[in-house]
């Protein structure tokens, strides 16, 4: 028995029947109740759950196949079992054709009933855990890095949402950083292909023969160097999605064959002859402005209406600011847990600056200024001095010839360990001096 | 509170020593004295003529009505074939945390497997079908445990395979409802 206590709904309009079950499951451990007819049960299962449901089938009123079916449409899945002391195989058929669990005839053997309902309770163990793993591998395909409250991002989050279901092809524009993988993820794990496989194809990363094996795969022996035969990323995501990133940079010979696998679904390996169909479903994604390179000929017309059938455009990070205090957030977050190190702070001039970038590389470059800055900080928090635009403003921040002094007389302290002796020595004043402006300036070991 | 004893009901003849062996189980396993009495019922307004046995809950309801108020617990032993209407048969029945319990001997008998009779099997059988329901009537509800005495058992070969003997678990639970009866 799973440790959940298993509940029990005895239905039969005869008492002593209801106090026997009663008295074996309570024995049992179960958790049970009894209904002395259909009506009373339904009545039951407004206010609650119950895993197994054992009901007699022939009752007063409402029987027990029309109480199942009512069950049913009160979107409750008990596991239910029909008694009966008058067994008959068309009524035995007709109740498991309508979903039911199991049939038994009374009275049944003590045996018969410990396992019925030992299984009974297994199979309910076994759909909470199918259901819990599912909704684990729901939650672990929660694209994590899509983060984001700005009006832009939740567009394009409901542009995701209602896009997932369908098996349109997707163009994701948007500019380089901004997380057009992570989008193809979104609508990839929430669509119905999501236990198929995602495949990436990094079109502007490879020359165009390259592309053409790497897409369609190649036979033994089609050019130098295939020694074995291979897929291609189109075959491996039968049932999933393939994802071509890129796809401005391919060339016309490319865009004519990609047209043809889109239209027909189906493609030859390169050196073969075989037909090949692969039920896939394309996300594409370019930082370029497709509909002026086919307005000058570079990308062919009919390819671009074929896979725009949807269109997600991400704004760039500049263009949501207000996303950008979650984002730090969550990327300290993510690389202090890779690190295995505790959880730091940001100082509030480190975020009021990194809310001011403009980010040309968007997400992805916020994203590895907050690793960079966690990789050199002090463990601690993100000071301004551990971002790369930090430099540049406290450089520019030093004004006043106070400010001069205070970091020059830091720095000094820093360089002889604050040995007070050494260090005013170096700056050659006394050390009542030296005393002095440290207080003055509230300098402190380790402020360097 | 300390005059309140379990009450064995006797309903048919049972050996004196077979009588002192459960009369020593129960003290030993519950610690309450034990007081032998006779049946007054008379189990025949308790027979099935269609199923040929005796409902099992009316004979448990009819020995708890004879539960008199210095009685913690009241068992009854017999040797009639008995069932309760949802199952072919039982070997023993109670009210779980209530105030009464029924054995019988009848389906415990190697002979009615086409066996060779064993009495000494019998009688152990018997002791380990009363402690088990005894258990239930102090509030115990079966255990997974394989040789633990509150182990479900449908089949005699069930029984034979556990322990007259409480696992610590239910043991110490038990001691605590005891204990409950004891303040």
């Amino acid at each position: 028995m799973s440790e959940k206590k298993i509940s029990i709904l005895v239905v039969d309009d005869e008492e002593s029947v209801r106090d026997s079950l009663y008295n074996w499951f309570i024995d049992d451990g179960y958790d049970v109740e009894c209904a002395e007819n259909a009506k009373e049960a339904l009545i039951m299962l407004e206010s609650r759950d119950f895993d197994i449901i054992l009901a007699d089938i022939k009752m007063p009123g409402m029987d027990g196949m029309e109480m199942h079916q009512r069950i049913k449409t009160l979107n409750k899945e008990p596991i239910f079992i029909i008694m009966t002391a008058f067994a008959s195989v068309d009524t035995a058929v007709q109740a498991l054709k309508n979903g039911a669990y199991d049939y038994v005839t009374k009275p049944f053997d003590p045996d018969d009933l410990s396992h019925l309902v030992r299984n009974a309770a297994s199979h309910v163990a076994l759909r909470e855990e199918n259901k819990s793993l599912k909704d684990r591998i729901t939650t672990l395909e929660d694209v994590d890095d899509l983060v984001g409250e700005s009006e832009g991002m939740k567009q394009v989050l409901r542009e995701v949402e209602s896009v997932a279901q369908s098996n349109s092809s997707v163009i994701i524009t948007g500019e380089s950083g901004t997380g057009k993988e992570l989008i193809a993820r979104a609508i990839h794990s929430n669509s119905p292909r999501k236990y198929f496989p995602l495949i990436s194809v990094h079109c502007g990363a490879l020359t165009e023969s390259l592309l053409e094996s790497e897409l369609f795969g190649h036979e033994k022996g089609a050019f130098t160097g295939a020694t074995f035969n291979r897929k291609g990323r189109f075959e491996m995501a039968d049932g999933g999605t393939i994802f071509l990133d890129e796809i401005g940079t391919i060339s016309p010979k490319m865009q004519i064959e990609l047209l043809r696998v889109l239209e027909t679904r189906t493609f030859v390996r390169v050196g073969g002859n075989k037909e090949i169909t692969s039920d896939f479903r394309v996300i594409c994604a370019t930082n370029r402005d497709l509909k002026s390179m086919v307005k000058n000929g570079t990308f062919r017309e009919d390819l671009y209406y074929r896979l725009n059938v949807v269109n997600i455009t991400i704004p760039p990070l500049r263009e949501r600011v207000e996303d950008i205090p979650l984002l730090v957030n969550h990327f300290v977050r993510k690389y202090c847990k890779s690190m295995s190190r505790d959880l730091i702070t940001v100082e509030p001039a480190a975020l009021k600056h990194l809310q001011e970038f403009e980010y040309p590389g968007n997400v992805r470059e916020l994203e590895n200024m907050i690793e960079r800055a966690i990789v050199v900080g002090n463990g601690k928090e993100i000071r301004l001095k551990d971002l790369p635009m930090g430099k540049e403003v406290m450089s520019s921040a030093v004004e006043s010839l106070d400010d001069l002094e205070k970091k020059h007389i830091s720095s000094i302290l820093a360089k002889y360990n604050w040995n007070i002796s050494r260090a005013s020595k170096a700056l050659n004043v006394d050390r009542a001096t030296l005393y002095n402006k440290i207080k003055k300036y509230d300098i402190k070991k380790g402020d360097d | 509170m300390k005059n309140r004893s379990i009450i064995l009901v006797s309903c048919g003849h049972f050996e004196k020593n077979v009588i002192d062996k459960i009369s020593s189980d129960l003290l030993f396993f519950f610690g309450f004295p034990l007081d032998v009495r006779e049946c007054s019922l008379d189990l025949s307004s308790f027979y099935n003529p269609t199923r040929r046995q005796y409902d099992a809950n009316l004979i448990l309801k009819a020995i708890a009505e004879l539960t008199s108020h210095d009685a913690i617990k009241t068992i009854g032993l017999m040797r009639v074939d008995i069932f309760i209407p949802i199952l072919t048969y039982i070997f023993g029945q109670s009210m779980l945390n209530g105030s009464a319990g029924i054995v019988s001997l009848y389906r415990l008998r190697n002979e009615l497997y086409g066996l060779e009779q064993d009495n000494n099997l019998l009688i152990e059988r018997f002791r380990k079908v009363i402690v088990h329901e005894m258990g239930h009537a102090f509030g115990l509800i079966h255990c997974h445990k394989p040789r633990c005495i509150m182990r479900s058992s449908t089949y005699v070969e069930d029984i034979d395979q556990k322990d007259l003997e409480f696992c610590y678990k239910c043991k110490t639970e038990l001691d605590e409802r005891i204990n409950g009866y004891r303040i």
